[in-house]
């Protein structure tokens, strides 16, 4: 017996309805070749409204989701998702479509502008975009910036440098934007020094994307003086922003010499990962470089907000439209609720709980980096007579979602844990006793982790199997 | 298979010399460090390599590794049995498993091959440190 | 603040134990001159009701409600079910990240299983993958998948592909040794023009990308396409803006095209001002190891029982780094399962009746419009959904103006992506619109002058 409910095609009978369109009283014929028509589409699904219902929420059971307990997933920011933001965004009056004129979505453009310059009050940088869809996307937008301004100032380089803790789209990004990789090692201490900086920095380099607080969720302190040799060698420095919220209200990465960057509204700006997107990862760029930000721009003239679609240096057009608007409504919504007042104490909250992690864990955990760290904590599995995934999968059967694992790849065995701001004491209390008691069971009854979970509706899976032999779709009689 | 019979890189392939040509596949202790593999690219048939160009791809569930081209040549056979059961590699590396063959073209590359008793010293060697 | 569960006993707490006096010691790292910067540019917090208001406020400054609309152009009204909207609001499809732990992950990794499936049935091509961020940047990956999987590296593109689809494969190319080539398209009917295509076409030439039904709204007949360019062992790529196109008109792979991709907003996303959206890709099995984005399998757990993962993932980048197919990572996964949900709850009939309808409806303004001496009907047959209007005295603003007097958007003008092209309008319609609404249009229509 399947504890998942059986897919939507095999609860499929003939005649069964669940839309409730009326026919149309408009009379007409149709006007295309008939060749170019379908008959209807073998297998598609014929269900009722209320089995609808009750499939949907049969596997809306079977999720772990941010809203029934802890995600520490690092360098990932699972904060709460406020409830009202969801309202906002669904509300009628956004519901525009983004061809509308502009004097008929003067709202749906003031909050563009208005998002923009929240999160140039927060970064210090001079200018943003909220077109990029996620965050590889701000990435590859910040680098098509980077090189579109060097070929412009006569060579756009060849390479860009990247720290060996740095998250994959990094490389990926770069590698679109038609640069070469350097992998730069990350010093003892988990960061990059200026002495290990030197010798990659020839004159071929383009950039440094550096994500700051990094992966490890160390702050890079030597960033500014990273910034100057960069620039004294006319390269330019990229910073990720996936771990912005450790920074929130603490310091703006403007201040600190970065040319270009981009955030996730997804982690810092509490929008809901929905299962893995939509994220959105708008970018922002020094004064030097807003001439090459990616079109539309919203711009205010006089009173009026209008839209700006060509400018003689962009980088053209990263995205349909103008971006995931829903999600910067509900970005704008949470700052607003923020405000002055709380901004600040998000980064603080964060970091506490981070370390209060970090402090309860390590005598339990090895700690490659006994650095100091903001918003997250890495620990590795060195010693420990089981492995990072078999602690992972046993966090499952005690009920809470595990921390990021094998990630940065320069950690053994890697945990990498983020509580964020939203999780309580008393919540991260629970976490330490519960780490404790599988670490304890791992010397004296292994068997609990390396056959855990038991307690989820299915058990470990056979991912092996799914990429041996892919089975990506329904076919009629064969799933089973 | 006589393991002494082989030479091999250390990049942990294994090469197999018959006449001007060699067969040429990735090692048990490359097998073990991949873990269930999962996918085998073999090069096109035809293809020139220089020794060292990358020339099959193996994929485990989470992990990507290039095969390098021990000697400089081209592929006259590819293992047709790893399209579909790309386990062999795991199961029989030396034999069923073996990725292909290429022809020699510069002979003496195989000379900058080890011997199995050099292979087995450098595990050795890896293991230790 | 009620997002902030630390109370201040609890930081103190927190503080003691890990050995800190003071907040600030936590940052350290940080250059103390750059460090707590001055917040005084920031506003002020708002409460939960001044937040609403705050926003409604924002809300009513957007005056397009009550207005009557005809706009298309990649963006398209559809009804949606409340069940769709009820189901895919609940926080366990929202607040979930990506399945990376799949025991505690079916719910998601199901869903998306069947939204494959589902778009796997709507193109007949072989697989899908779970999701990409919208039309545009689904067909520039599609671009990028043509090259990969043909080592070529020239593109030809059709003038009738979605202008901003155009400008983002441009903006995604720009740096790489891609070939971009643009193929004619007939003034006659609105369709790629074959001679054109046949001079472009070399051996060479890594694919042919479409988009049909076409940004002039026409549907292509896209068989004398994929045959123009198979022999030259170039793919036939299908660009799609109006899914909803998929579910009217012939399957793809009927007609031996190779890749279809595009955006899948029309099942069951709300406008949302242009995101997010939904981008997706189908392809033959031959491109599988080449695709871009997660995928979603089916596989066994311990106990033998069924279950999903994500799969095939070393063609990822958190694995092959810059050597990926793609550097995407999230995705649009909660708009691909809400897309299944849509497609479940509509069904085969009720699918097949707004898909019916949006044509049927496009084809009852034709035939009335086709006798009007205000407009010109430019394509009068094999167009899908959307209807491409000659103003026959003035430009398209003018018209556009004295329609949206009678509070009517009538189409996108045609000037906004072809500068030249001053006197065309392109109107999409849709099964939301009711024949009162298609004849007030007509009326209006009727008026201009």
């Amino acid at each position: 017996m399947s504890p998942l409910p059986d897919l939507i095609f095999e609860i499929s009978r003939e005649g069964k309805t669940a839309h409730g369109l009326g026919a149309s009283r408009v009379q007409s014929k149709p006007a295309i070749d008939p060749g170019l028509l379908r008959t209807a589409i073998a297998g598609f699904p014929q269900v009722s409204e209320v089995e609808i219902v009750r499939h949907y929420m049969a596997l809306a059971r079977l999720n772990y989701s941010l809203d029934q307990g802890l995600y520490p997933l690092g360098s990932c920011t699972m904060k709460y998702n406020p409830k009202i933001n969801e309202k906002l965004a669904a509300s009628e009056e956004f519901q525009a479509h983004p061809y509308t004129p502009h004097e008929l979505v003067q709202g749906n453009l003031e909050l563009m502008a208005r998002l923009e310059e929240w999160l140039v009050a927060l970064t210090g940088m001079a200018g943003f975009t909220c077109a990029p869809a996620a965050g590889a996307h701000g990435e590859f937008t910040g680098m098509l910036i980077v090189r579109k301004y060097l070929k412009e100032k006569g060579d756009p380089r060849r390479v860009v440098l990247i720290p060996d803790s740095a998250h994959g789209t990094n490389p990926s990004s770069a590698h679109f934007a038609g640069y070469e990789i350097r992998e730069i090692p990350s010093n003892a201490e988990g960061i990059i020094d200026v002495e290990g900086l030197r010798p990659f920095l020839k004159n071929d380099v383009a950039a440094l994307m550096m994500t700051n607080p990094n992966t490890l969720g160390i702050f890079e302190k030597n960033i500014t003086a990273i910034a100057d040799a960069l620039h004294a060698n006319g390269s330019l420095l990229y910073m990720d922003g996936a771990n912005l919220n450790a920074l929130l209200g603490i310091v703006r990465p403007g201040d600190l010499g970065v040319d270009v960057m981009h955030i996730n509204l997804h982690k810092t700006f509490a929008t809901p990962h929905g299962g893995g997107g939509p994220g959105s990862g708008p970018v922002g760029v020094a004064a030097h470089l807003l001439p090459y930000l990616p079109v539309p721009r919203v711009v205010k003239d006089g009173g009026k907000y209008g839209v700006v679609f060509a400018a003689p240096h962009s980088i053209g057009r990263i995205k349909n439209f103008y971006g995931q608007f829903l999600v910067m409504v509900r970005a704008l919504a949470y700052l607003c609720s923020l405000g002055r007042e709380n901004v600040r104490q998000v980064a603080e909250d964060a970091v506490l709980n981070a370390n209060y992690l970090r402090k309860k864990l390590q005598d339990v955990l090895d700690l490659p980096y006994p650095t100091a760290t903001l918003h997250e904590v890495v620990f590795s599995d060195k010693n420990l007579p089981v492995k990072t995934l078999d602690i992972a999968k046993r966090l499952l059967d005690y009920g809470f979602h595990p921390f990021t694992i094998y990630f940065p790849l320069i950690v053994h065995g890697a945990m990498m844990i983020e509580p964020t701001e939203t999780e309580s004491k008393e919540t991260l209390d629970e976490f330490i006793a519960v780490m404790k008691k599988i670490l304890l069971e791992a010397r004296e009854q292994p068997d609990l982790l390396l056959q855990a979970p038991r307690q989820t509706p299915v058990r470990r899976l056979d991912e092996t199997l799914a990429a041996r032999q892919p089975v990506l779709k329904w076919h009629k009689g064969e799933n089973r | 298979m006589e393991l002494e019979k082989l030479l091999f890189t250390k990049e942990h392939e294994w090469v197999r010399l018959e006449g001007d040509s060699a067969m040429v596949g990735i090692t048990d202790y490359a097998q073990h460090e991949l873990g269930d593999v999962v996918y085998v690219e073999l090069p096109g048939l035809g293809k020139e390599l220089k020794k060292g160009d990358p020339s099959a791809n193996i994929e485990s569930v989470k992990a990507v590794s290039d095969v390098f081209a021990p000697l400089s040549g081209t592929i006259i056979e590819v293992n047709p049995k790893l399209a579909a059961n790309p386990e062999l590699v795991n199961q029989e590396p030396y034999s069923e498993g073996s990725l292909f063959k290429m022809k020699i073209k510069q002979p003496d590359e195989v000379k900058e091959l080890l011997d199995h008793k050099k292979y087995e010293e450098y595990l050795r060697g890896i293991a230790g440190e | 603040m009620r997002y902030l569960p630390l109370t201040d006993t609890a930081r103190e707490e927190i503080k003691k134990a890990i050995g800190i006096d003071d907040s600030k010691e936590l940052f350290k790292s940080i250059p103390a001159d750059k460090s707590y910067f001055d917040l005084a540019a920031i506003p002020s917090a708002l409460s939960e009701p001044e937040l609403i208001a705050e926003f409604k406020a924002m809300g009513r400054k957007n005056l397009f409600p009550g207005y009557l609309s005809f706009l298309g152009s990649g963006a398209y009204a559809h009804f949606i079910p409340e069940v769709v909207a009820y189901l895919s609001a609940k926080g366990e499809f929202l607040t979930p990240y990506t399945p990376y732990q799949p025991e505690v992950s079916q719910g998601n990794l199901q869903a998306i299983f069947e939204y494959q499936t589902m778009m796997t049935m709507l193109t007949g091509l072989d697989v899908a993958n779970a999701s990409l961020y919208d039309g545009a940047t689904a067909v520039a990956e599609a671009v990028l998948l043509a090259v990969r999987k043909s080592g070529r590296q020239r593109i030809l593109l059709a003038d009738s592909l979605h202008p901003e689809y155009s400008a983002v494969v441009r903006t995604y190319t720009q740096n790489l040794p891609i070939e971009l080539v643009t193929v004619n398209v007939n003034e006659a009917d609105g369709r790629i023009n074959l001679n054109d295509l046949q001079a472009k076409l070399n051996d060479q030439t890594a694919a042919l990308v479409f988009q049909s039904p076409n940004f002039l709204g026409v549907v292509e007949d896209s068989a004398v396409l994929a045959q123009a360019v198979h022999p030259q062992h170039a793919y036939a790529v299908q660009a799609v803006a109006e899914a909803m196109s998929l579910a009217y008109l012939r399957p793809a792979a009927d007609f031996a095209v190779d890749v279809v991709a595009g955006e899948a907003q029309s099942f069951g996303l709300s406008l949302g001002f242009g995101g997010p959206y939904l981008g997706f890709m189908t392809a033959r099995e031959e491109f599988l190891r080449q695709m871009p984005g997660r995928i979603v399998g089916q596989t066994k757990d311990l106990d033998g029982k069924r279950g999903y993962v994500l799969t095939l993932s070393t063609r990822e980048q958190h694995i092959k780094r810059e050597k990926a197919t793609s550097n995407i990572c999230s995705n649009e996964a909660w708009c691909a399962l809400r897309a299944g949900m849509y497609l479940a709850t509509m069904g085969k009939d009720g699918l097949a009746l707004a898909a019916g309808d949006s044509h049927l409806h496009a084809a009852y303004f034709v035939s009335k419009a086709a006798k009007s001496r205000q407009v010109r009907i430019v394509y009068q047959k094999n167009f899908y959904n959307e209807v491409l209007l000659e103003i026959k005295k003035g430009t398209a603003e003018a018209f556009l103006t004295a329609l949206k007097k009678n509070k009517i958007l009538a189409g996108v003008p045609l000037n906004w992506f072809y500068p030249t092209v001053s006197n065309r309008v392109l109107l999409a319609f849709s099964e939301v619109h009711s024949r009162e609404d298609i004849d007030r249009l007509l009326q209006a229509m009727g008026e201009y002058s």
